[in-house]
């Protein structure tokens, strides 16, 4: 359901344009792309930014959005793909032992896509309301589950700064519990190896390319700062969607 | 003293109060973090001087920070070696001041710590400060190029030729997902050399394996110089940085504990 969500309108419709064009070339040797959208199978592809990369300083400067969308990003949906195309390569063949072997590449390489697109609609320009906090539900929630928006603010900073080596740091919402908890995930495993029924409403990614050029070694100026530009209505939204 | 902590340290807020321990995430409500001013800046280091007895020290790198220009910025020694490697022997300290963990050597709390595959707190720091001072180690100015002698000679055996050692070694530190490490080892068992990576602070020795070489590959050690390049920064590694001076060494002294069996002398 989420990587659905993630291709988006776009490649979808990229898939079925280029299904039939791809089917007449069907008898070509092995192309890639073409083949693959002629068997429906979807290619990701690096979704734009709502702003600009200098938009969220002086939270995160531009020179940091723009590596981390136009390299990283970009390099976990090319390897994404990749790891896909062997997939099918190897269930078509019935090769259940690289199967087994590409799982890891999936998940690191797919979490990655999928974590980077839910972040970058987690951050907003302070001039468009980055930073405004929570109201009526989410902001109710908020103080029922933590006690207040800074007592959360709080854990969340204190979570991402103890986390050893790379990972993200996660407000979620329990939705078979209606409750709201803060998550830490390894590396880029998405917020669901955590929990089948977690929704990631915010998720502050802190491996050291999130942050690096900027603040060095200080990951919790980092951590501070970046509440300054969270966009509360996009958690908001998620979160009324998932509790109606 | 050498560098002021601008900023609250890698891990904790700090506070001058009681020490936090690491492992507990019992954590009290900031109202903000403290403004370095130079009065409250002294006031903490005499706190701390008073509460916590160094166990370890930070060791300095056989080298001067500028010395691996331009492969490796002095600018990235000096945060690497200067924030990061102080801050895990920081906070190492900090953590035995309450642990019964005392007296060992470097490598006996490592593998003490690693318990085994269930890491205590204190492994993390604990690592994380050996593997950095064999990092620094396992570097040198004008390094690279090729090994000579037992030690070419033992990777030859062991990975059919250089090249081959070489191929396998960057492969793996580019398969690497996330931080960790990617080692030249002596397997003690299979009494051979491999090249094997690990996550986060995990090193070798916790296996009995004894590292000949190591390579940093947390995004911090290259970030500032290579930013997402990691394959540059891997090649740079091999071809300019890597001390096999350092490597010879440790396979000397690896040798004394593993038999490498009789070197192949070729009979005129």
């Amino acid at each position: 359901m989420a990587l659905r969500a993630i291709a988006g309108k776009k490649t979808l419709t990229l898939g079925l344009v280029l299904g039939p064009r791809a089917a007449a070339g069907a008898s070509a040797p092995r192309t890639g792309s073409g083949l693959r959208h002629a068997r429906g199978l979807v290619t990701f592809s690096l979704p734009d930014l709502p702003y600009d990369y200098g938009a969220l300083e002086p939270a995160i400067s531009g020179e940091i959005m723009k590596l981390h969308h136009q390299k990283h990003h970009q390099t976990y949906i090319t390897n994404f793909n990749k790891a896909l195309e062997q997939l099918e390569e190897a269930m078509a063949k019935g090769d259940s032992s690289k199967v087994a072997h590409l799982q890891s590449a999936i998940k690191f390489n797919g979490g990655g896509h999928i974590n980077h697109s839910i972040f970058w609609k987690n951050l907003k320009p302070l001039n468009e309301g980055g930073g405004e906090p929570p109201h009526s539900t989410l902001g109710w929630a908020i103080d029922t589950d933590f006690g207040s928006l800074d007592a959360l603010v709080q854990k969340m900073n204190a979570e991402g700064a103890a986390l050893q080596g790379s990972g993200w740091v996660w407000l979620a919402l329990d939705k078979e519990m209606k409750k709201l908890k803060v998550e830490t995930t390894a590396n880029q495993d998405p917020l669901v190896t955590k929990g089948a029924n977690l929704v990631p409403l915010l998720g502050i990614d802190v491996w050291e390319h999130a942050y690096y050029l900027q603040y060095k070694n200080a990951r919790p100026e980092y951590l501070k700062n970046i509440w300054k530009i969270m966009n509360w209505k996009y958690a908001s939204e998620v979160y009324e969607k998932e509790i109606a | 003293m050498g560098f002021h902590l601008l900023s609250p340290s890698y891990c904790c807020g700090y506070q001058a109060s009681p020490p936090i321990s690491h492992g507990l995430l019992r954590f009290r409500p900031v109202t903000g973090i403290p403004k370095p001013s130079p009065q409250k800046g002294q006031l903490h280091q005499s706190r701390r001087a008073s509460k916590v007895l160094a166990y370890y020290g930070l060791t300095t790198p056989p080298y001067k920070l500028d010395a691996l220009e331009p492969y490796m910025s002095q600018r990235t020694l000096e945060l690497h070696w200067g924030k990061h490697h102080r801050d895990y022997v920081d906070s190492l300290n900090k953590q035995l001041v309450k642990s019964p963990l005392y007296g060992h050597t470097m490598e006996e709390l490592i593998k003490v710590t690693y318990n085994n595959g269930n890491p205590l707190p204190e492994f993390n720091n604990a690592a994380q400060v050996w593997n950095h001072d064999f990092f620094w180690e396992s570097m040198q100015s004008g390094g690279g190029k090729l090994p000579q002698g037992g030690v070419l000679q033992q990777i030859e055996k062991d990975f059919d030729s250089y090249s081959n050692f070489r191929d396998t070694f960057v492969e793996s530190a580019m398969a690497l997902f996330g931080s960790g490490w990617v080692w030249l080892v002596l397997r003690t068992e299979e009494k051979k050399l491999s090249v094997v990576r690990t996550s986060n602070a995990i090193c070798p020795l916790v296996w009995g394996d004894i590292p000949i070489i190591g390579l940093d590959m947390w995004e911090h050690a290259y970030y500032l110089d290579y930013k997402d390049d990691r394959e540059k920064y891997i090649n740079t590694f091999m071809d300019n940085l890597v001390s096999w001076h350092a490597a010879t060494v440790r396979m000397l002294r690896a040798e004394a504990f593993v038999n490498l069996g009789e070197p192949k002398i070729p009979v005129a």
